[in-house]
């Protein structure tokens, strides 16, 4: 049986936010910085305001931006990341993509738990005072470095030893405690953008049905700072990605499991996929595809791209109930925006079959896959090191 | 709680041999003792709103509730168990964190762990079998999930997609648009500079000295890197 939300949507149409109940850690943030605790890196030029769970409004910076990459998505989603680049382009906003970068290595403190707070603390904050050194501003692509660096602003405010600490490790780095005043995932940017982003749509998406997996360590994880809009689910889910698919013409449908995670584990994707497997394909996915049959997934977390479209071809051979496309929204975003499927959403490195996506989408698969192949054989005889950016919009 | 009173008491603990008493109340005073610990514990309703938000708790023998009540209750023989057990079945997503009263059991199982890993726990030693390449990509790389690890043998239930991938990684990176991303090693280009930094922090923070009790190859193998690629610097520790 599944949940009645039509029901629940409705009794809870007239809730209201109690704006009291989330402490703003804005004004201890400030204060800090004026006690010379901490380096403060400001927001700057054009921003757009968005609003959090409680109601603070929520500021977002347009251009300029320092990509904090995500090495999930780097390594095995490399069109998440390119993606995320391309669309940013597009919309005629700069940015820096930086070699003085690390992961946040929160997987080793989620996973394997060979780390600790100060170690990861002084790697959000290295990071942090890397891009305050560029004069970009921080742009965080993975949705556990975005929830665990809140976690480490949030731990670093409230306990001044912590602080000390990571001072002094700085210190024999030559860098200061630098925190960035909101700490800001790529989903918000997209969020944020989102009408700009339909403005530039040149593909019709309005036969094309969604689900929406929200990303757990993006609105658990200090939850208070997650965008929340009371016209996107009555303010009861986080509004992003919903509201972008929405803003493209899509038509994002309802699921039971909404709130269950993907099946990750950080641990065991990699040691007990057995769990992984079987969370995300009975949990989510038969879910999904019996309540809702979308035409795609999207979510905004690497993991969960990962262990939902990886999660499917095992299960597929045991007859379940499985096999829906799975992809970032930053990727159907730009899709929508006219991206090459191959040369910049790299969808050859999805396994769930989104080629019936692309067909009602209206995009030739075929004759793009021969366009990427004539790419890489200009690669093989040697006339190119490497792709560009102007290649992939030839 | 004394010892006495724990009638689950048995010879071994989740198949490990057990400790004293002492030991367990030393343990459990330096999860206590972490800085984030009172940030993770108010409390217990009982509601097992927790325990219903929880993916493991579906599939394993596991409850974030009891967790969070062998703590607030610092039932020590109950946590050294789950020391040895428990801990690794948790999926780090955090929901369990729709708690009424706003405990993070998940958060205390990080600690939980952390505490395992430094005190050279066997539950750790174990949990961690088959992990060493990635302790040891993050802590020498700065990323962790590089391309290269996508392979058939080590992903045979991730379709053949896998097996395209790793046959075509050097073009397949190479075609890629962004200057960053054409590595195979690593999920991106991180500089040289950078890397002197984050075994810096490594090292003055003590998380390299964390996994010499559950594996001191890999430890041996970590610490020879990095004091070689800082005494190519000029640093010394």
């Amino acid at each position: 049986m599944t949940i009645p939300m039509e029901a629940l949507m409705h009794k809870k149409a007239n809730f209201e936010r109690d704006t009291e109940r989330y402490h703003d850690f804005r004004e201890e943030l400030l204060n800090l910085a004026d006690s010379g605790e901490i380096m403060l890196q400001r927001i700057t030029g054009e921003t757009a305001e968005v609003p959090t769970k409680y109601g603070r409004m929520k500021r977002i910076q347009k251009g300029h931006l320092w990509h904090h990459k995500s090495c999930g998505q780097c390594g095995h989603i490399p069109g998440y990341s390119t993606s995320i680049f391309w669309v940013m382009r597009k919309l005629g906003y700069d940015s820096l993509d930086p070699k003085d970068q690390t992961s946040c290595t929160a997987w080793n403190y989620y996973a394997s738990a060979t780390s600790n707070a100060a170690a990861q603390a002084a790697v959000a904050v290295r990071n942090f005072a890397a891009a305050h050194e560029t004069g970009y501003y921080p742009m965080i692509h993975c949705g556990t470095s975005y929830g665990h660096y809140k976690e480490v602003r949030h731990e670093l405010m409230a306990h001044p030893e912590l602080r000390r600490e990571v001072r002094e490790v700085m210190k024999k780095l030559g860098k200061q405690l630098v925190l960035p005043e909101e700490i800001v995932h790529y989903s918000e940017w997209f969020h944020a953008m989102r009408h700009e982003i339909a403005a530039k749509q040149t593909r019709d998406f309005s036969n094309i049905a969604v689900t929406v997996h929200p990303a757990c360590h993006y609105y658990k994880l200090v939850e208070g700072d997650a965008i929340y809009d009371p016209d996107v689910y009555g303010g009861q889910r986080t509004a992003v990605v919903t509201a972008l698919a929405e803003s493209l013409g899509a038509e994002v449908r309802n699921y039971s499991t909404w709130f269950d995670c993907c099946g990750f584990g950080f641990r065991h994707i990699l040691v007990q996929r057995d769990f992984t497997r079987s969370f995300a394909t009975l949990r989510k996915i038969e879910r999904m595809k019996e309540e809702a049959d979308p035409d795609v997934v999207l979510t905004h977390d690497t993991g969960c791209v990962t262990t939902l479209d990886k999660s499917q071809f095992a299960t597929q051979a045991h007859g379940r109930n499985v096999g829906i496309a799975v992809m970032s929204e930053a990727q159907f975003a730009a899709l929508a925006m006219g991206a090459h499927p191959y040369k910049v959403c790299q969808l050859h490195w999805h396994s769930a079959d989104y080629r019936p996506l692309l067909e009602k989408m209206g995009i030739d698969h075929e004759q793009a896959w021969a366009e990427f192949q004539a790419d890489l054989a200009r690669l093989e005889r040697g006339e190119k090191r490497y792709l560009d950016w102007d290649d992939v919009d030839a | 709680m004394t010892q006495s009173s724990a009638i689950y008491k048995v010879p071994d603990v989740a198949g490990h041999t057990d400790v004293s008493y002492e030991e367990k109340a030393r343990l459990f005073a330096e999860v206590k003792s972490d800085v984030r610990f009172s940030d993770y514990l108010y409390g217990c309703y009982e509601c097992g709103i927790c325990v219903a938000a929880c993916p493991s708790a579906r599939f394993y023998d596991f409850s974030p509730r009891r967790i969070a009540q062998a703590a607030a209750r610092e039932d020590v023989e109950l946590i050294y168990q789950q020391m040895q057990e428990d801990i690794w079945e948790c999926s780090q997503c955090f929901s369990c964190l729709r708690c009424p009263r706003g405990n993070n059991p998940g958060g205390i199982i990080t600690i939980m762990r952390e505490v395992s890993i430094n005190n050279g726990l066997n539950s750790a030693k174990e949990a961690l079998g088959g992990y060493s390449r990635i302790i040891y990509k993050i802590m020498s790389t700065g990323t962790q999930v590089s391309p290269d690890m996508l392979q058939p043998d080590a992903f045979p239930d991730w379709g053949p997609e896998t097996g395209d991938v790793s046959n075509n990684l050097d073009l397949w990176r190479r075609a890629l648009p962004s200057d960053t991303l054409h590595t195979t090693s690593t999920g991106w280009d991180v500089s040289e500079r950078t890397l002197v930094e984050l075994y810096l922090i490594w090292f003055h923070t003590g998380a390299l000295s964390m996994i010499k009790d559950v594996d001191s190859g890999l430890h041996a193998i970590l610490q020879e890197i990095m004091e070689e690629r800082l005494e190519d610097e000029g640093i010394e520790l």
